[in-house]
């Protein structure tokens, strides 16, 4: 049987995570190829609807990835987003969609083998999970 | 200890004492204009009309029945609207527990004030939907089919031929307007002599203060708070009913299509929403004008595609929204034209989430919305388990 491949978006921020995925990829670091990266300019602009939509539209997980919190470069952005992923889980949990399936983490500017090491391990969860229902169905 | 006053009510009829009470805030300029349901069409007429309406004479008060089971719209939003910007004199609106508790979140959200605004809450014993209160009306008198349903409510008889009251209503743990300057009470209370009123805010007290009721016996009192507790009991059982049955309805994003396969995305849910106060929703904007070949890609990924699109994001991401500030009044099952049980969908999110963030929608105007604070240690579990 085929491997499953799993179908990941994430949105990263300009200041950090972005910075830290250059850095895995400057430096060679073995990554997963699933991980479609969004820059956003600060995770506190990830509206929810983004997630959804990359969800509803077939994304097995999606990845919202920032600075430490104290290290937000507006100040207080990722805080911001830490609640609203927590409602997002909230409301599709009840829907029966994985938690695995939306994922919130800090990765630094400098932090490049973290970030490889993030994109890999989600993949292999995801992996496990097996795809997405929506993958699977006509979205009405 | 809040203040408990009795009105006295005469010829057995509390609507009437009602209106009298709001006749005095007006002749003595407690208030400059009173906003509450009011019959639009004389003796019920076919339509059975009650509209929110803001009277400013004391004499055109006469069809004035806030008490009516008729709730057409949340009237929230009209206080909003009343009470934004600058106001001339104050105004006292009568409201259901529900529509105080959807104007606390306004508030809080900065859509209305509550600096020039008397909120008078009284106990609900629920509401018709409004394609049901026509039938329920009938031919009869306003007032007399407003006080043949207090009666019947009081006994927990509100369902007869061609009418039930709103599953919203049967649903409601909170039947009283604790968050009201007045709460007028009449659970457990014999409305043919008296109705009681409690304050529940300083502004409250200083009314009732002026007004000089007479203190009411605490027997009253005492009998009001048990008949209270017994309904909240009864509609907390219904409650946990509904939202276990519509969890298993919606427990995969497939059930979920299929629980809302009926909608048409008219977005009546959301123009009814009392909470949903955005002035432009962004499904109303370009963003949502897809391209011929967008669709075409969209149904050949699985082979076909149901038009209208985007049922399910709309609805998730109303429900990221308004969820948490989500009071239960249930009007967006009364305005969805296809009988699409959204008021239980909207209800269950809106608990799980308010209890994800140990808050509850019009609880009080000082807690804050959840999603408009923060704190630097907190959900660290999202993160798994770094902070």
């Amino acid at each position: 049987m085929e491997r499953f491949e799993p179908t990941i978006v994430a949105f990263v921020c300009n200041w950090c995570t972005y910075t830290a995925a250059d850095l895995a990829g400057t430096a060679r670091m073995i990554q997963s190829p699933n991980v479609r990266l969004v820059r956003m300019m600060c995770t506190g602009m990830v509206d929810p609807k983004y997630v959804l939509k990359a969800l509803l539209g077939g994304a097995d997980a999606v990845l919202i990835s920032g600075c430490h919190p104290g290290d937000c470069h507006y100040i207080n952005g990722n805080y911001k987003a830490r609640r609203r992923v927590k409602l997002l889980k909230e409301i599709l949990t009840g829907f029966g969609v994985d938690e695995r399936r939306v994922k919130l983490t800090w990765v630094g500017a400098s932090e490049g083998n973290e970030f490889a090491e993030t994109v890999n391990e989600l993949v292999e969860d995801i992996r496990e999970l097996g795809p997405g229902e929506t993958s699977r169905m006509m979205v009405i | 200890m809040a203040t408990t006053v009795s009105l006295e009510v005469r010829d057995a009829n509390p609507t009437k004492a009602l209106r009298e009470f709001l006749a005095r805030l007006l002749t003595e300029g407690l208030a400059g204009g009173v906003l509450a349901g009011k019959h639009l069409s004389a003796n019920g007429g076919p339509q059975g009309a009650v509209m929110p309406t803001l009277v400013t004479d004391p004499a055109l008060l006469e069809t004035t029945d806030p008490l009516a089971p008729s709730f057409p719209l949340n009237a929230a939003r009209l206080v909003s609207r009343l009470t934004r910007g600058e106001g001339e004199g104050s105004l006292a609106a009568v409201l259901r527990p529900c529509e105080v508790r959807a104007f606390t979140e306004l508030v809080k959200l900065n859509q209305g004030a509550m600096d020039n605004v008397i909120l008078i809450g009284f106990d609900c014993y629920g509401a018709y939907p409004n394609a049901d209160y026509p039938r329920f009306i009938a031919s009869r008198a306003p007032d007399e089919a407003t006080l043949a349903f207090l009666a019947a409510a009081s006994k927990g008889l509100t369902d007869g031929e061609g009418y039930t009251l709103a599953r919203a209503c049967k649903a409601c743990e909170h039947p009283a307007a604790g968050g009201a300057d007045l709460n007028i009470g009449l659970f457990g209370v014999d409305t043919g002599q008296r109705l009681l009123i409690t304050a529940n805010t300083p502004r409250g007290e200083g009314l009732l203060n002026r007004l000089a009721l007479s203190d009411t016996d605490p027997a009253h009192a005492q009998a009001r708070e048990s008949a209270l507790e017994e309904l909240i009991a009864a509609r907390s059982e219904y409650r946990d009913t509904m939202f276990a049955e519509t969890a298993t309805a919606t427990e995969s994003l497939g059930k979920l299509g299929a629980y809302l396969s009926n909608c048409i995305s008219c977005y009546n849910c959301r123009a009814a929403c009392p909470v949903c106060y955005c002035k432009e929703c962004v499904f109303l904007t370009d963003v949502f004008d897809h391209k011929p070949w967008q669709y075409m890609g969209w149904a050949r990924k699985n082979g076909q595609l149901r038009m209208p699109t985007d049922t399910l994001f709309f609805h998730l991401t109303r429900l990221s929204h308004m969820s948490l500030s989500c009071v239960g009044c249930g009007q967006c099952s009364n305005a969805c034209p296809n009988g699409v049980p959204v008021m239980e969908l909207f209800r269950l999110v809106g608990d799980r989430t308010q209890r994800a963030f140990g808050y509850e929608a019009g609880r009080n105007a000082e807690e804050a919305p959840p999603l408009t604070v923060f704190r630097e240690k907190e959900f660290a579990e999202v993160t798994g388990g770094t902070d």
